[in-house]
Order: structure tokens, then C-alpha cells, then sequence
């Protein structure tokens, strides 16, 4: 099968792989670029833990091909905290203990993100729609919600 | 598996009407990734569209009509203002279409291409009297929203035609449309039923309606009669009773699961009712 040479920014660095076309972006981010925040929990767009961000739209990378990465830029979990620094979301989650098993939680961190920037403050309805594609199946999404909106409240002050 | 990205749809006509293997178009990609992961469709060969200008443009004519390119996303046809003003219900058909993930990357014409009776952004478009341009290796045609599907999973269209964008007509005064589907819980799930009514009103006459069901039929159904009992009403309980009857009677649904036969029958009628009362307070809001 031939591979196609793909060339990407991902979290602001120029990356670049060779992909099966038939491989897809999520295979592509921890198999040929060792980025393994972006979890597979399902493979089809159904559970959001592989969310990650193509030229600032929230997409699943499973239902992405890799050879679609192709001069894009892509934004992933791993590029969310500054060094040690960590995201204001990523801080609230571990306040409110809004993760256990932590196989969501990228997604989810991805998708809140994506979601506070168009709209820095949420109605607690909002969150919970923008997030209906990102299953969680240890935490019962009260603590995940709390967090987002707790979260948005700090950045609204700008802390 | 082969993949293409030719930079005009007479080029992607082509390469389709050249292949001897499976082919599949790649939009979105929300239908094609997940049929390859399944292994239920591995393409031969994989013809990526959005290479091609222009596909994820929003255009409104100089005759007010709307041209949407075959590229552009769900996200990207609700943030636009203009065209949820003048087509509500065809927006919020394809604003029910999966979680905001699958928002950024599904389309309008691959949600018609995939051929699901269920497709909820589908009747919303046959209602409206959408249309799609098909390019193919005779030449390019116009094609009505409601003649593409042919049955669960197929297309009327022939080997080697793509569709290279879809038109709603001009809205014009008076016009109101909307789209409701039923589902077991409030996201993410497949339509049991799902009905969309466009129509416009003159005062408060209907003078024109366009009532289709989708997932009651291997294809939707544009439902004549319960158009007809909405024309010349002012949506009195008259209206809506001939209206439902008519919905019902149009149905020739699966049963499974989901829902029985007799079930699916009751909520479309329900949902008809429901839908032209938005759609007709929305035209005279619009008027
Ligand atoms: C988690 C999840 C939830 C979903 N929920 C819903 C839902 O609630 N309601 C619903 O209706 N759908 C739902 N879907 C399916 C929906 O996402 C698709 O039907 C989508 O609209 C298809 O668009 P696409 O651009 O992704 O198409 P693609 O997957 O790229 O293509 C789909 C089909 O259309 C053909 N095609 C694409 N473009 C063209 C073209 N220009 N010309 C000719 N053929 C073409 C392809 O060959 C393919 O057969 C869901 C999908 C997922 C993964
Ligand atoms: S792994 Fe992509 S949505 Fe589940
Ligand atoms: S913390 Fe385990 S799936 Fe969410």
C-alpha cells in the first residue's frame, strides 16, 4: 500500500509522517507521532475521547483521515498547559475530582476548551449539550460540568 | 485503497467513472470512516472533495436563492446568520445530526449520499424544494432533494456522478419551515420518525405547504395529502386532524425495537401536527 508523506502543525509545531490512507488521524497522533493524550474509546465518533481540533473546529480524530491532516493545524490535550503550568480546565478537573479513570478526559478537556472560546460563559444546558458526544463512563458528568463552569468562571476574571 | 484529491468535481467525475473497484466520495467523512472501520465498506478507491474551490462556500444569489457548497459542515451552516433566518427548519434538521464533533465535519449532501431513510437533514430539504447539481460523465444535471434517495443505503445516482453543491430556492414572503424527529432520549440517537413542513402563508391563509416524512419509508416521503390539507387553512383543528390522518397513512414503516409499526404511524401524525405550528407561526413572525 502506498504511503502518503503528510505534512502538519500540531500545537504549534511543523510535524511530519507517512500514512496509509486508510489510517486514521487518531492511528497517525499516537502511532507515528507518539501523542497518545487522544484515547480511542470507540473508533466512531461516538464516545469523543479521540476530540481533538482541526484548523479550530472540534472534530473526532477516528472519523479523520491522517492524509486529511495535510497542511492543517491540529491542536491536541498535550498542548494545553504551558510547560509545568496547567489550563485552567485541566486545574478544575483535578479540584473537582471530575475524572477517575482519565480515558475521557482529554476529549472532554479538548471539547471544553473549543467550547469556552466561542462562548466564555456557558449556560450549564450549553456545556452539557456541546459535550453530549463525549461519553464518560465512571464520573456521572456532575463533577465534569461543575468543573467547566467553574473554569470558565476563573478565565471570565482572567486569573 | 487509493486516495484522490482532484481539484475540480469533472475531475472527480472522472476518476469515479474510471474505477472498477468500490468507490466512495469523502466529505465529512462521518459515514465513510465509520463503514471502513467496520469493515462493511473498505473503499477501493477514496475520492476526497474538499480539495476542489469553493466547496465550502455559502452563497446567497442575486435571486435570493442560497448555494451551499458540498464541503461545508453542519457547524458552519448554523453559525450562518442569514440562512437559519431564511431556512430554520433545514438548520435544525442538520443541527440534530450527532454531537458537536461530528457537527464540524458531516454535510448536507452526505447525509443525503449516505441514503438513510433516517437522515434528519433530508426532509427538511426535500420540504423546501432543495436541489443538488450532479456532475457526471454525460455533463451536469439538477436533481429535486427528494429524487436522490433510493432505498436504505442507495442512490439514484449513476456510476460516476458527484454532487458539487445543493440550492435552496429563494424564501420569499411569508415562508416558514421547521423539523421535529422523535428519539427515545434528547441527543444523540436516530430518528424513530421524523417530519418536516415548510410553508407560507398569505394574512394568515396557507397558500403553500410541503410536508415530508423521513424513517417511516425505505426513502422519505413527500405526503401530497397532508400538504393539501394544510393549503387554504388557517392551521385550525380541522387542518391538523386531516393533516395527522394524511401523515399516518403515508407511513410504511419497519418494525423493530425502536418502534412498532402502529407507534411510528401515531408519532409522525403527532409530529406533523407539532411541526406545522412552528413552521406557521415562524411565517407569520416572517411575514
Ligand atoms: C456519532 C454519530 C452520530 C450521528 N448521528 C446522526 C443523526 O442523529 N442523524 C443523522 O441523520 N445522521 C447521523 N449521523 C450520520 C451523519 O453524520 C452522516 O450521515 C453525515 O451527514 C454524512 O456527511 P459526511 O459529509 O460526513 O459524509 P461522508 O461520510 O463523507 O459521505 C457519506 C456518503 O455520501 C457520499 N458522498 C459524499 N459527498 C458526496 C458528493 N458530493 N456527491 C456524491 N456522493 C457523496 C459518499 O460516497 C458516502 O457514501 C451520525 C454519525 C455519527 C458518527
Ligand atoms: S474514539 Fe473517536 S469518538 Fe470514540
Ligand atoms: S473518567 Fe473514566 S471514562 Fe470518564
Amino acid at each position: 500500500m502506498t504511503q502518503i508523506h503528510v505534512t502538519t502543525t500540531v500545537n504549534g509545531d511543523e510535524v511530519d509522517f507517512l500514512a496509509d490512507p486508510r489510517e486514521t488521524l487518531l492511528d497517525c497522533l499516537r502511532d507515528k507521532l507518539g501523542m497518545t493524550g487522544a484515547k480511542e474509546g470507540c473508533g466512531t465518533g461516538d464516545c469523543g475521547a479521540c476530540s481533538v481540533t482541526v484548523d479550530g473546529r472540534l472534530v473526532c480524530s477516528c472519523l479523520v483521515l491522517g492524509v486529511e491532516a495535510q497542511g492543517k493545524t491540529i491542536e491536541t490535550v498535550e498542548g494545553m498547559a504551558e510547560g509545568e503550568k496547567l489550563h485552567p480546565l485541566q486545574r478544575k478537573f483535578i479540584e473537582h475530582a471530575a475524572l477517575q479513570c482519565g480515558i475521557c478526559t482529554p476529549g472532554i478537556l479538548v471539547a471544553a476548551k473549543a467550547l469556552l472560546a466561542q462562548n466564555p460563559d456557558p449556560a450549564e444546558e450549553e456545556v452539557r449539550y456541546w459535550l453530549a458526544g463525549n461519553l464518560c463512563r465512571c464520573t456521572g458528568y456532575d463533577k465534569i460540568i461543575r468543573a467547566v463552569l467553574d473554569a470558565a468562571a476563573e478565565m471570565r476574571e482572567g486569573v | 485503497m487509493r486516495y484522490h484529491t482532484p481539484a475540480t468535481f469533472e475531475n472527480a467525475s472522472a476518476i469515479a467513472a474510471a474505477a472498477s473497484g468500490v468507490t466512495r466520495f469523502l466529505a465529512g467523512g462521518t459515514d465513510v470512516l465509520v463503514q471502513m472501520r467496520a469493515d462493511i465498506v473498505t473503499p477501493d478507491d477514496l475520492i476526497d472533495i474538499k480539495h476542489i474551490s469553493g466547496v465550502k462556500d455559502i452563497v446567497q444569489e442575486d435571486d435570493k436563492c442560497w448555494s451551499i457548497g458540498a464541503a461545508v459542515a453542519g457547524a458552519e451552516l448554523t453559525a450562518h446568520k442569514g440562512l437559519c433566518a431564511d431556512w430554520p427548519g433545514v438548520i435544525e434538521g442538520m443541527g440534530l445530526v450527532g454531537s458537536t464533533q461530528v457537527q464540524g465535519r458531516a454535510t448536507l449532501i452526505g447525509n443525503l449520499c449516505n441514503g438513510s431513510p433516517a437522515a434528519d437533514s433530508v426532509p427538511g430539504l426535500a420540504a423546501a424544494g432543495a436541489e443538488v447539481s450532479v456532475v457526471g460523465p454525460k455533463g451536469t444535471r439538477q436533481v429535486k432533494v427528494e429524487d436522490i434517495p433510493a432505498g436504505p443505503g442507495k442512490t439514484t445516482l449513476a456510476k460516476g456522478e458527484v454532487i458539487s453543491g445543493i440550492y435552496l430556492p429563494p424564501r420569499g414572503k411569508g415562508g416558514g419551515d421547521a423539523y421535529l424527529r422523535f428519539i427515545p432520549r434528547t441527543e444523540m440517537d436516530i430518528a424513530v420518525v421524523g417530519c418536516a413542513v415548510n410553508l407560507r402563508v398569505e394574512g394568515d391563509t396557507i397558500t403553500e405547504a410541503r410536508v415530508v416524512l423521513g424513517a417511516v419509508a425505505p426513502t422519505i416521503v413527500v405526503v401530497e395529502d397532508a400538504a393539501k390539507a394544510l393549503i387554504g387553512s388557517t392551521l385550525d383543528d380541522k387542518a391538523l386532524v386531516a393533516l395527522a390522518a394524511a401523515a399516518s397513512a403515508a407511513c410504511r414503516p419497519i418494525n423493530d425495537k425502536r418502534g412498532t409499526i402502529e407507534f411510528r404511524k401515531d408519532v409522525a401524525g403527532v409530529l406533523a401536527r407539532r411541526a406545522a405550528k412552528i413552521a406557521y407561526d415562524r411565517a407569520r413572525g416572517a411575514k
